[in-house]
């Protein structure tokens, strides 16, 4: 993600704005694959909370984050209305639930303003800055800590 | 990647074939089943990386193969007598070889002061001997020599013009070289020339540049228009040079096509008769078949590489069998391309993806409720035949005999008897046999640590085995053959066997076990799988640096493979691997468990069951067990294991699935119900996840669900670590 946002330093950049918890979000649109209905999920076992689990897209496993939960929200009670939007993050595949996709906006770098020092450790982690448009205030998310990190991994119960 | 990073990839591919061949041959010679063919196979095999090796400018590997090959040359031309030492020595200059060719491409370790210690020895080796030529000393390897003048070969002190004398050379002696006579190149190109795209011009114009050349063509016989094949070669050359070109240069030239055509070079004081024809003006019959269209193979980014009859299938990189010969000359024969691995991979992906679409497809199907006799369910079911004999084909493009596994293990062998000093035979079965590429890549190391194991600790010392009756020369037996949809590949030793008494006491010494344990005999020869534990009383450079068994059972059960020992005392140790043949598919009981369904790999399943009240005990606080034919075996929610709920399940609802981990423990697995036996493909999680524990892998069912397929040893290892027992306590309470 870090090369995506030093280009779009010098370029305008396109982004997917989407509703998380009665806030606005947005991803660089260069990382969304796919964008999807909710479908239902098989759980892993002993992931964290926030792992909905994974699905089938068109042959291989993605993972599906609860991106409310992962950003400190209360968990998604995802319905037929929720969509995933797939993204690539370092390689890797995942599937994001969100709420709803609201929009698709063509940014100037320079608009991106930095992150307001806020206490939350959540919001510091994944907020890479805000945006300001029409009077709304979008965060713009840095993908790259969505998964579990390998210390927080799922699979280390041992 | 860059047509010349291509090419020398090819090269390197074809090394490593090249080297197995040499092995190959060596090895016959030293078992004394070779014959004249199969020196000349021996020799060709490290010309051919000679040759490649100097095109691409890797001096030290010309050097070494120079030397190398020079040597094997005076074997060819029976100038040295075979030795059992002098193959000895070839054998280990093939090592050396091969190292340095590992060197040249990827800068591998090399040890220097060996390799020149090797070319040392070869160069001894070829130099003590070469002054007695023996009488049959250049009748089999020179067909032309009835040509020469005939010369008294007793006479003579033979001279090796040029190392590369790939003809083994008819010896003259210097002082019957006239100065003034004309040096002549007879040249009678085999239809194989032609078929390898060599061309005779090219050759025959080589040769005029290097200074003043008469050449004249024997078209003598050609036949009849109608006799005449069109890719046959007819025609034959006379050169006749300048006294002043070195035999050497003219030789060079013909270096890569002396095993398709009749060449002889040398002094002919007789003039050259036939018609002389200027050049460029070949006759026709012989470019027509240069430029035949059909003996060359085409490929795109593939190489295509047809085989010499006199080979076998060489199993490399990815070799596809392909049905046609495509070689007139040898017609009938077996023919391979090579293949980027990748593109297989990517076929066999697709391939899975068939199979998943073709199970949705019927499932969607029968919930239309359509009859099972219409057109449609027919249809399906003829669709199902073809996919499954697709994903069969597909399956096989990958699997590979294990043969150059097996053969890299005689090298093994060679080094830790040589490193131990004991004196032993590596016999091979079953090498055809054939598995998974992925699983046999994997199985070198595994393999490679049970090999110097076996010797190391298996095999007495020689004097030892004397003392015991047993003949000197111990014995690495390795077999592989299939059974039942799984390899089986056991490594086993004529040695003393497991020493229990020993291995019980180291046992207790690093407190893997009490004092008091009663353990059987498979227990006690279980404990040298146990994470650091070594029973070489020295370290010593060949094993015993703690990294033993355990490392191995961990590979092979990363491969989804089991390992077990059995051991006689005083008649040796069998190591047995059981693997599966692909990692592609599996074979699993779908089970639901909590409303999620599972997959249990069969190869762990011993038997269902239904639990009975009667059987079922709890044991402390937490565990139960249930008494299956009079033994305690302890049950797993599966459920709660897994963190799918919380409250135990009622195991009166449940089946229970006895399965068998890696030590063959057993245990019983509960879940909610079983919904039958199917065919899996494997998904990785890793891809875009990562691991999770208890989970081997994802597959994707019918319906187009992901499940998650069970990793029965983990679930099994975690229950007991969530119980807090040690391994080996629990076992002992198994077998009880």
């Amino acid at each position: 993600m870090m090369h995506v946002s030093e280009k779009d330093v010098s370029a305008n950049s396109e982004l997917i704005a989407f509703r998380l918890g009665g806030q606005e979000f947005c991803v660089d649109i260069m990382s969304v694959r796919d964008i999807r209905g909710w479908t239902q999920t098989t759980p892993l076992p002993h992931s964290p909370e926030y792992v909905k689990g994974v699905i089938n897209l068109r042959g291989s496993v993605l993972p599906v984050i609860d991106l409310a939960a992962r950003l400190g929200f209360r968990a998604t009670e995802p319905t037929a209305r929720h969509v995933i939007i797939v993204t690539q993050v370092n390689n890797q595949s995942v599937g994001l639930l969100v709420e709803a996709v609201s929009d698709i906006l063509t940014i100037n770098a320079g608009a991106i303003q930095p992150t307001p020092d806020v206490a939350s450790d959540l919001a510091r982690m994944f907020m890479r800055g805000v945006l300001a448009i029409e009077g709304r205030m979008i965060s713009l998310i840095s993908l790259d800590c969505v998964l579990p990190q390998n210390s927080e991994s799922a699979g280390t119960v041992h | 990647m860059d047509t010349m990073a291509a090419i020398k990839q090819t090269f390197f591919q074809e090394c490593e074939e090249q080297l197995a061949e040499l092995e190959n041959g060596l090895l016959a010679i030293e078992r004394q089943e070779g014959d004249l063919e199969t020196i000349n196979a021996v020799f060709r095999a490290v010309h051919s990386i000679k040759g490649g090796a100097g095109a691409f400018g890797l001096d030290d590997l010309v050097r070494f193969a120079h030397t190398f090959e020079t040597t094997l040359d005076l074997m060819r031309s029976s100038e040295l007598e075979i030795t059992p030492a002098l193959v000895k020595l070839m054998l280990r200059a093939a090592d050396g070889l091969a190292d340095l060719v590992r060197f040249s491409r990827d800068g591998a370790d090399l040890d220097r002061a060996r390799i020149a210690q090797l070319n040392g020895e070869l160069s001894r080796a070829a130099s003590g001997e070469a002054a007695v030529p023996t009488i049959e000393a250049a009748a089999p390897a020179a067909p032309a020599i009835a040509d020469e003048p005939a010369a008294d070969e007793n006479g003579f002190t033979p001279i090796r013009f040029s190392l590369d004398d790939l003809l083994g050379g008819p010896a003259f002696s210097a002082d019957e070289t006239s100065a003034n006579a004309p040096l002549t190149v007879r040249f009678k190109p085999k239809p194989e020339l032609y078929a390898k795209a060599n061309d005779a011009v090219v050759l025959l114009r080589e040769i005029r540049r290097l200074g003043e050349a008469k050449i004249s063509c024997d078209t003598s016989e050609i036949p009849l228009i109608t006799e005449l094949d069109p890719e046959g070669a007819y025609l034959s050359w006379a050169v006749e040079l300048d006294p002043a070109i070195e035999e050497a240069s003219v030789r060079e030239i013909f270096e890569f096509v002396v095993f398709d055509c009749d060449l002889d070079i040398g002094i002919a004081p007789e003039p050259v008769s036939a018609t002389i024809l200027t050049l460029p003006e070949p006759a026709a019959p012989a470019v027509e078949a240069a430029f035949a269209p059909a003996p060359i193979p085409q490929a795109d980014t593939a190489t295509v590489i047809p085989l010499a009859p006199d080979r076998e299938m060489t199993p490399t990189e990815t070799l596809i069998k392909a049905g046609q010969a495509q070689q007139p000359a040898a017609a009938g024969q077996q023919t391979t391309i090579r293949v980027d691995l990748d593109r297989v991979d990517r076929l066999i992906d697709l391939v899975g993806e068939l199979v998943i679409n073709q199970s949705m497809l019927a499932q969607r199907v029968t919930e239309a409720g359509i009859a099972r006799l219409s057109e449609v369910a027919v249809g399906l079911d003829d669709l199902e035949h073809l996919t499954r004999e697709i994903q069969d084909s597909v399956m096989a493009i990958r699997a590979q005999p294990v043969r150059p596994i097996f053969q890299r293990m005689s090298r093994v062998v060679r080094e830790v008897a040589d490193m131990t000093g004991k004196s032993v035979r590596l016999v091979t079965e079953g090498e055809g046999c054939e598995v998974d590429k992925t699983v046999i890549e994997r199985l070198a190391d595994p393999l490679t640590h049970m090999i110097r194991n076996a010797i190391d600790h298996g095999l007495e010392k020689p004097e030892d085995r004397v003392a015991a009756g047993k003949p000197e020369q111990g014995i690495v037996r390795m077999t592989a053959a299939h059974r039942s949809g799984r390899v089986i590949i056991e490594v086993s030793d004529d040695g003393a066997g497991i020493n229990r008494a020993r291995v019980r006491e180291i046992a207790v010494k690093k407190g893997l076990i009490e004092a008091n344990a009663q353990l059987s005999d498979s227990e006690i020869d279980d404990l040298i799988f146990h994470p650091g534990f070594s029973t070489a009383s020295s370290i010593s450079d060949v094993s015993g640096r703690g990294v033993g068994m355990d490392v191995v059972k961990r590979s092979i059960q990363a491969l989804g493979g089991r390992i077990s020992i059995t051991s006689r005392p005083g008649r040796g140790t069998v190591f047995t691997l059981s693997l599966p043949l692909t990692l592609a598919v599996l074979d699993g009981m779908v089970v639901t468990v909590s409303g999620q369904t599972l997959v249990v790999p069969l190869t762990a399943i011993v038997e269902t069951l239904q639990p009975k009240k009667q059987d079922v005990h709890g044991l402390g606080d937490t565990s139960r067990v249930i008494a299956i034919r009079g033994s305690f075996v302890p049950l797993i929610d599966i459920g709660r294991e897994l963190g799918y709920r919380d409250e135990e399940a009622d195991p009166l609802n449940s089946v229970a699935i006895m399965v068998e981990s890696e030590n063959r423990s057993q245990s019983a697995l509960l879940v909610d119900g079983i919904i039958g036996q199917q065919q899996v493909v494997i998904k990785s999680l890793e891809t875009n996840y990562g691991h999770v524990f208890g989970v081997a892998a994802a597959t994707i069912l019918g319906d187009g669900r992901v499940a998650v397929i069970l990793d029965v040893d983990a679930v099994v290892a975690g229950s007991r670590a969530d119980t807090g027992r040690s391994d080996i306590s629990n076992r002992k309470r198994n077998a009880a």
